[in-house]
């Protein structure tokens, strides 16, 4: 089964996010449907 | 992913504006352009193009070991780069691993016998690949 992935669309709210985990961005330009 | 990353995607079309200004920012001008971008907001690893899944899957470890590296944390880099070897041998990531795995090891013990090592094993694996090349001068 695919992985479900909840993602930010928002850079900077990721950002802070990614800050406050400790984790990084994966940060993802897309073409595909949404 | 949500465990190992926080995953941000920007669509070329519906997030026009968010596109534009990002894909200035870290130079994405072409679908799929996948980053690993440590909270700081550099740039550790760079994924252009579409990959099958086991090569995806690798170069996402490639860009997680990296950041790790980018911040110091050659021991955590080290086991994540030799990890990459095992999981992924016959992938693009599984030379470039083993490259930094051996930087990895040096910049933590400071020993050039890592490097050299390192040299050594690309000559029974990997021979062929540019970062054997690369390696090569180690010893």
């Amino acid at each position: 089964m695919a992985e479900l992935i909840s993602w930010f669309h928002d850079f900077d709210a990721g950002v802070e996010a990614a800050r406050a985990a400790g984790k990084p961005v994966l940060l993802d330009f897309s073409a595909a449907p949404m | 992913m949500n465990a190992r990353f926080v995953p941000v995607r920007i669509h070329v079309k519906d997030h026009a504006a968010e596109f534009q200004r990002l894909g200035g920012i870290f130079d994405a001008r072409w679908t799929p352009t996948t980053l690993v971008v440590d909270p700081s907001s550099s740039e550790r690893h760079r994924i252009e193009g579409f990959l099958p899944k086991d090569d995806f899957a690798s170069q996402l470890e490639l860009g997680l070991a990296k950041a790790a590296f980018g911040r110091g944390g050659f021991d955590e880099a080290e086991r994540s780069f030799e990890a990459i070897v095992r999981k992924y041998p016959r992938t693009d990531a599984a030379p470039e691993a083993q490259y930094w795995a051996g930087v990895a090891r040096y910049k933590r013990t400071q020993d050039p016998q890592a490097l050299a090592e390192t040299a050594r094993r690309f000559r029974e694996q990997y021979a062929d690949s540019t970062w054997a090349k690369k390696a090569s001068v180690w010893g």
